[in-house]
């Protein structure tokens, strides 16, 4: 565990990273505490610039809602579309990519074929439509954002489990009499997780880019407050109060690159073969 | 400073060319106008397409017998004169002579039986239901024209305007297939402009009128309507100089304040003194917990409407007092108390039934303006303590969920056409709820003693009868809040303060730019 921690503050991104998603969680969990209101409560005149008003930090949106609080409940928005519809994914993709890639031949090929079915629509525009069809509520947006993230966990799990199944500690545990289950979870599984891992963290900052880019479109659920919408329902005055635009603009760019120099770093942690000692 | 020469020139003019003519200076001849048009109108032939466009554009080129000043009292285009006998059954109207068409040919009474008779009949739904009330149609002399109704019905002198009932030039529609006639591309009327040209896509050009019956009018020598789709972009065109006129409704309510702050800019919400657009929210009265009186009547108090004119529409308007707009005649602003008051919304929900219920609110799909109201209401109404979510939606699917009667309040706003008879009973009325359309009595509002009386007030001769008759009805009816009425809606018409005149009646600038004159 040291060597982990060694290795993935060798990368100094991934710990301004780190830094940053650790402010956005803090964020995210103490904003029903520090703003109890709903942030949709309009609580001063409207277009109050940033810094001009005491308790009003970041000034007031175009019906006087404080800005602040709805970043703040924004961020709790935004991670939880980013892992619920991670994990959602990685449940779709991994036992998909496990089986293709474990069992090969037909299996393989009917189940990279369906993958592919989904990799040649354009994901954002599969979500869109998605969303067309069924009622913009969170639920659906999550699930709209899994159903089009999870091939390339497929993908790429099937390409690691193929290159493990026909190393020799499988083939001895398949000569000891383990079942394919146990032996996908127990021995082939554990030794593809750090790809995997640093894929997922870039699927949350991917699925976080996703959530906003369709609130942005008013696709998102119209009850939630997030940043897309923020940014969505500021575009039309951003000649007047560009920072309604500007500030959950900058919300999402720096979460999303949080989460990328994460991935950074977990990378470089996770994968010994890589030394960077000489940097 | 005020320069009294120029005013009493102006006050001069002003004597001496009625009530309506050019406010500053003698009006100048020539230049271009450059419009904006939006969305792009399915067709200019105004006797057939009712939509708002096609009557900007064909406001231009058709004309009615009639037209109305902002307080909805008629004055003479066409006709010269005008009688209604004492029975309110006979109309006579004594035509202008020496009008002509487009074309060169004769204006006469012909044409107006044609009009009314034959085309609008067959061809416009509005004017096919008022047409109901006429007999016959007479036509005396050439200039003379009688309509004899089956009994009196108040609200048709307020029809002669060219989006209801505009004049067709019956020696190229007589006998033809209306809908597919040539001539529908090139529309011929006796407006101040002729069309000269439409760049599908681009603009619509329409060219003075050389032969126009009025002297010296239209003062302009062209007119382009430019279509622009989207409504940023209609902001830079005014802001670059390529459009000097912006129609209400062509910039987001959120830009006007910056567009009219711009040198030489003036705005103005005169001209939909006839639509009197009027908004409020359906309550579907048949869901529980709607049902309940007090619930609507705590959700009326509940509505900051105050705060929507001021944040969302940049303070035009009006905060509606009822079912009728305040320039729709007969209305009544004496009607029972409906203001914002959250303690007394939260009192009267206390002693409602009203249980914690989940009320479903479904925003018209219009644009921002429309989406954050939706919020607010949601965020007012929550403050009253109503539990509420905002169903997201298209303009299809807005459609279908109000004609299908699946919403507990929806946003909507309607014309009223200048008379409640025209565009108020139908909302009302407890015969027209039938599910299948979002333009009828959607929020099934169930009341024997209005249904009666707007029945009656339809049909009384005399005005002073039927403004008791309609106050009656408001009272009544603001007492049952069947829906939650939010604002008369202000939309404004920003120009340059050098186009002179580009609203001088009730209709703004659907009613041709015959008056409008270029400072420069």
């Amino acid at each position: 565990m040291m060597s982990f921690w060694k290795r993935f503050s060798y990368n100094r991104g991934a710990v301004i990273g780190l830094v940053i998603l650790t402010f956005v969680i803090a964020a995210a969990i103490l904003a029903p505490i520090l703003f109890p209101q709903s942030p949709w409560k309009m609580v001063q005149r409207p277009f109050l610039p940033p810094f001009t008003q005491d308790g009003l930090l970041l000034g007031t949106d175009a019906l006087g809602r404080n800005v602040l609080a709805g970043l703040a409940h924004g961020a709790y928005v935004s991670l939880l579309v980013g892992l619920v519809s991670t994990i959602v994914a990685l449940a779709i993709g991994v036992p998909v990519g496990a089986a293709a890639g474990y069992f090969a031949g037909r299996i393989d090929d009917a189940l990279m074929r369906f993958t592919e079915f989904f990799q040649t629509i354009p994901s954002f525009a599969l979500a869109i439509v998605l969303l067309a069809i069924f009622q913009p509520s969170l639920t659906f947006v999550i699930i709209a954002i899994s159903i089009v993230s999870w091939p390339p966990v497929a993908r790429l799990v099937r390409g690691e489990v193929l290159s493990l199944r026909t190393r020799e500690f499988v083939e001895a545990a398949s000569l000891s009499g383990l079942g394919n289950l146990q032996i996908i979870t127990r021995h082939i599984l554990p030794n593809a997780l750090p790809p995997i891992i640093v894929l997922a963290s870039l699927m949350v900052a991917q699925a976080i880019l996703l959530e906003s880019s369709l609130s942005f479109l008013g696709l998102g659920d119209p009850n939630i407050m997030s940043w897309g919408y923020m940014i969505g329902a500021a575009r039309t005055v951003i000649r007047t109060a560009w920072w309604l635009s500007f500030l959950p603009g900058m919300a999402i760019l720096l979460t999303v690159l949080a989460l990328n120099l994460i991935g950074e770093g977990l990378n470089d942690a996770l994968n010994p073969r890589l030394t960077r000692k000489s940097e | 400073m005020l320069n009294t020469t120029k005013l009493t020139a102006a006050v001069l003019a002003l004597a001496l060319a009625g009530p309506l003519a050019a406010q500053d200076g003698e009006p100048k001849s020539g230049g271009t106008l450059n419009v904006v048009i939006q969305p792009e109108p399915p067709s200019l032939m105004i006797g057939l397409v009712q939509n708002g466009p096609t009557q900007m554009v064909g406001g231009d080129i058709y004309e009615s017998l009639l037209r109305y000043d902002f307080d909805l009292k008629p004055e003479g285009q066409l006709a010269e004169s005008w009688e209604i006998s004492e029975d309110g059954k006979t109309y006579t109207f004594k035509l202008r002579e020496g009008v002509v068409f487009h074309d060169g040919e004769p204006f006469t009474s012909a044409d107006v039986e044609f009009s009314m008779d034959k085309f609008l009949r067959e061809s416009h739904s509005r004017m096919r239901t008022y047409m109901e009330h006429v007999e016959s149609i007479e036509t005396p002399d050439q200039y003379t024209v009688v309509f004899n109704l089956k009994q009196p019905f108040g609200p048709f002198i307020g029809i002669f305007e060219p989006g209801t009932a505009p004049m067709i030039p019956k020696h190229i529609y007589e006998g033809t297939d209306f809908a597919n006639n040539e001539a529908n591309n090139t529309p011929i009327g006796t407006g101040p402009f002729k069309f000269d040209k439409w760049e599908k896509g681009s603009f619509i050009h329409l060219v003075k009128n050389e032969d126009y019956y009025m002297e010296g009018k239209p003062y302009v020598d062209e007119v382009y309507y430019h279509v622009i789709p989207d409504a940023a972009s209609r902001a830079v065109a005014y802001e670059t100089g390529k459009v000097d006129v912006l129609p209400g409704g062509s910039v987001e309510n959120f830009d006007v304040a910056r567009i009219q702050a711009m040198d030489n800019t003036c705005i103005t919400d005169k001209g939909w003194e006839y639509f009197g657009p009027l908004s409020w929210m359906w309550v579907n009265n048949d869901n529980k917990p709607l049902d309940d009186v007090k619930v609507r009547k705590a959700i009326m108090h509940g509505v900051d409407r105050q705060f929507a004119k001021d944040a969302l529409w940049n303070g035009l308007g009006k905060v509606s007092t009822g079912p009728l707009s305040s320039s729709t005649r007969f209305y009544d602003g004496e009607t029972p108390d409906i203001s914002y008051d959250p303690e007394k919304a939260k009192a009267l929900l206390e002693e409602s039934s009203y249980d914690g219920e989940t009320i479903r609110i479904l925003g018209l799909p219009y644009g921002e303006t429309w989406q954050r109201w939706a919020e607010a209401v949601k965020q007012n109404l929550s403050e009253i303590g109503i539990t509420t979510e905002i169903v997201p939606s298209d303009v299809a699917g807005w459609n279908q969920k109000v004609a299908d009667r699946d919403y507990d309040l929806a946003f909507t706003y309607l014309y009223q056409y200048g008379d409640p008879a025209l565009g108020v009973s139908r909302t009302y009325m407890g015969d027209n709820a039938a599910p299948g359309s979002p333009w009828n009595n959607v929020a099934n509002y169930q009341n024997a003693e209005t249904d009666k009386l707007f029945a009656e007030a339809a049909l009384m001769a005399s005005p002073e009868e039927r403004k008791a008759a309609y106050k009656e009805i408001q009272d009544q009816i603001v007492e049952d809040v069947p829906n939650i009425w939010l604002l008369e809606l202000g939309f404004p018409t920003i120009y340059r303060c050098d186009v002179k005149n580009p609203v001088n009646t009730a209709f703004g600038v659907n009613d041709g730019f015959r008056d409008v004159w270029l400072d420069k």
